[in-house]
């Protein structure tokens, strides 16, 4: 791997600036290349990050104080459900594997390419055409939709706002997804590099590749649903209409039946760049490198039978309960074996602290925290007084944006070298992720507490006894917004503004950190050749910058 | 990698992992068609076991002939596709073009005999939303909203693999060969996904009563 270091740019240069069959802002449009197609998807992911999170500070903003003030009840509704498609399906979901499991993947398994390159970009046009669909939702046909992401029946069907048209949106974006998965197990399977064997495989590529098999076994259910919803409201043919003997519970288990695997859609990837960050900024070989690939696995697999621990007050019977708490309790076990892994793996390692490496300590911090949570909503009997509650929000915002959210920043840190040929700058990076760390603390702890004492989920108002915790979470979200403001334009100017990085600037061992940064059009001319496994650390040159 | 790969060539045994990559891709898009079905079969499952003198009786308001047609014409297809796939791999072109229109004929079969089998329903009034059918038992309707968007999402399928025959058909010979002939087989393993399902609609939906 050393060997290849000193390559150079002879055949095209960078991967941004090499010269392509079409010039300018057309040779990234029809570039089929991972990277570009990488950067592609982190444009796009971006933008739409930035305006959900504007939503979401809307939001907050009204809730300052009891009492409707400048929003109406209804479009309190439509800010929270475009809160929650937007962040969901456009930026959660595809995050890590759009992204990085296109910039990255083949370059960490030491491809060239990923295994469909064209059906690759394909993907990225399905991703914008159901984005666009979702933007034209909002302002046709009855105005955006109001039901929660989740498009319950039966007031998704009765509901004269625009829900045809967005569970359409959600359906492309489920064929982008599955695509991407296709792509992702294929890639893995096919065109790993010679002595890649599965188990040197770095583990953010576990991550991915467990990932994706529930994106390709998962995605259909949710297809299907959402065109169910489509022909239930244009035909209605009746399956989830009660008055013509439809089951509007059967729509919850269809649509939990994706939307609970798709949690770990979100956050399986996660979990796999954090392992492979451990051991690079611990500089020492991971714990338990088998343990973290099989949970993985296991998280993939039990994750996909779980969904029922939604639907606990939904009137399911109470064997399928007590089945549903139980699997859901054991999930927890290959969740816990990473988290004692990773604080394995740093122990009596030479610990760096860089921004990467914060936020991934973040993610694990943040992490357990939402996942315990999980344990008391995943109980029957607590989760029939915090269902539907602002506990539930506190939760998932634990996991999602603690862990997902804090996970993607650390996978941008990260590579952003590999991207931008430039290393992002450390001191507003950390100062970004201190105040984003404390703000994101003071905003949803409250919610933990709020919905302990009753504070129900989607409302526009509440009492006035919730008025100081909710200004402490709407203070906490205006700190959170800020440092996300820093790292966000940190980066931004990073990318031109920082300091050149050099081919390996955290002392990765992993292959893409053999190529220049930033990585070349064509990673390898000849595939490399592995003989090591991807935390170990034995060239003394590395892990000095 | 279209605009950057012409470096590494196509060596015989990069041709082979090429082939080789669609062959699996196609495999894990089967299992997601399977599961898009799967959701649907799931909810006839559930209806049927609450329901199943209504389904019973239902069924046999369906064309067992028109049923039956169908299933011979979409099995014969299925083996008409897989005589197209077994004359490429001889290197008969021209053969495995007759093969494939065959198959593209019977898939039409198929259509023309489902649309008299729905219009024949229609005039009835067993459409969804008539109100002969919703003044019909609940599992009834049930049934018929499910045979509408089974059989409706199965056709959908047979006009798709009928376009990707007729696609494949363009480019037999020229970059479909007998030295290249995954896309000729992955269309078929998708028309073969369709003619699984239906084995599975028919006796579901024909059969029962």
């Amino acid at each position: 791997m050393s060997e290849t270091a000193s390559r150079g740019f002879d055949d095209g240069g960078p991967f941004y600036s090499a010269t392509m069959k079409h010039p300018g802002i057309w040779g990234w449009l029809t570039s089929t290349n991972h990277k570009r197609i990488g950067m592609l998807y982190l444009a796009l992911i971006g933008t739409f990050f930035s305006s959900a999170m504007v939503l979401g500070v809307i939001m907050r903003i009204a809730l300052f104080s009891p009492g409707m003030h400048f929003l109406s009840a209804q479009t309190y509704n439509s800010l929270f459900t475009l809160h929650g498609i937007i962040m969901i399906f456009l930026v959660v979901i595809p995050i890590i594997p759009t992204i990085f499991g296109n910039f990255a993947l083949p370059m960490l398994i030491g491809a060239n390419d990923m295994a469909f390159p064209r059906l690759n970009l394909f993907t990225w046009y399905l991703y914008l055409a159901g984005a666009v669909l979702a933007f034209i939702s909002v302002f046709t046909n009855g105005g955006a939709p109001d039901t929660g992401w989740t498009f319950y029946v039966p007031f998704s069907l009765k509901t004269s706002v625009n829900v045809p048209l967005a569970t359409f949106a959600v359906f492309v974006l489920g064929m982008s997804s599955i695509l991407t998965g296709i792509n992702i197990v294929t890639t893995v399977h096919q065109l790993r590099a010679p002595g890649m064997t599965f188990f040197k495989m770095p583990l953010s590529v576990w991550g991915l590749y467990s990932t994706a098999w529930v994106q390709i076994l998962a995605t259909p259910i949710i297809g299907i649903t959402m065109l169910l919803i489509l022909v239930e409201r244009i035909f209605g043919i009746g399956v989830f209409d009660p008055t013509k003997g439809g089951d509007p519970l059967l729509y919850q288990h269809l649509f939990w039946i994706y939307s609970h695997p798709a949690v770990y859609i979100m956050i399986l990837p996660a979990m796999g760049v954090i392992s492979d960050l451990f051991p690079v900024f611990s500089h020492k070989n991971v714990f338990g490198y088998k343990m973290i690939a099989f949970s993985s696995l296991a998280i993939a697999s039990v994750g996909s039978l779980v969904w029922g621990h939604h639907m606990y007050v939904s009137g399911q019977s109470d064997t399928a309960g007590i089945i549903f708490s139980f699997l859901t309790f054991l999930v927890a076990v290959p969740s816990a074996i990473k988290v004692f892994n990773w604080l394995a793996t740093m122990y009596k390692g030479s610990i760096r602290v860089e921004p990467p490496f914060l936020f991934a300590l973040t993610f694990v911090f943040l992490f357990t925290i939402g996942g315990l949570t999980g344990l008391f909503i995943g109980a029957l009997a607590v989760d029939v007084q915090l269902h539907d509650t602002y506990f539930i929000v506190g939760h998932f915002h634990y996991i999602i944006f603690g862990g997902t959210g804090f996970g993607a920043f650390a996978a941008l840190h990260y590579w952003f070298p590999k991207m931008t040929g430039r290393m992002p700058a450390k001191r507003p990076a950390i100062l970004g992720w201190f105040i984003s760390f404390v703000g994101f603390n003071l905003f949803y702890f409250p919610f933990l507490i709020m919905g302990w004492m009753g504070m129900p989920r989607r409302y526009a108002d509440y009492l006035p006894k919730f008025t100081g915790l909710q200004r402490f979470a709407s203070i906490g979200a205006y700190i959170m917004v800020v440092g996300l403001v820093i790292i966000i334009g940190n980066l931004l100017r990073s990318r031109r503004h920082g300091e050149i990085a050099p081919a390996n600037p955290w002392g990765g061992a992993t292959l893409e950190w053999s190529l220049p940064s930033p990585a070349p059009l064509e990673n390898w001319e000849e595939p490399p050749e592995v003989t090591r496994g991807p935390y170990e650390f034995t060239d003394p040159e590395e892990g000095t910058r | 990698m279209s605009d950057t790969h012409a470096s590494t060539g196509a060596s015989p045994e990069s041709l082979r992992f090429q082939e080789e990559r669609g062959k699996v891709g196609m495999w894990l898009f089967i299992c997601t068609e399977v599961l898009l079905f799967g959701g649907l079969f799931l909810l006839y499952s559930v209806y049927r076991y609450k329901h199943h003198v209504d389904f019973h009786a239902a069924s046999s308001d369906l064309s067992r002939f028109a049923g039956t047609l169908n299933t011979i014409v979409l099995i014969t297809s299925s083996l008409t596709a897989a005589l197209a796939v077994h004359a490429l791999g001889e290197g008969a072109v021209d053969r495995a073009k007759l093969f494939l229109r065959v198959t593209i004929l019977f898939g039409l079969t198929f259509l023309v005999v489902k649309s008299f089998e729905w219009g024949a329903k229609f005039e009835h009034g067993l459409y969804p939303n008539a109100p002969v059918l919703l003044g019909m038992p609940k599992g009834q309707i049930l049934f018929f909203g499910l045979y509408f968007s089974m059989t409706g999402l199965h056709a959908v399928h047979v006009i798709v693999g009928m376009s990707i025959f007729g696609w494949v058909l363009g480019h037999l010979g020229s970059t479909v060969t007998p030295s290249k002939p995954v896309v000729l087989e992955n269309a078929t393993l998708f028309w073969h996904l369709v003619d699984v399902i239906w084995i599975f609609l028919f006796p579901l939906f024909y059969l029962i009563s």
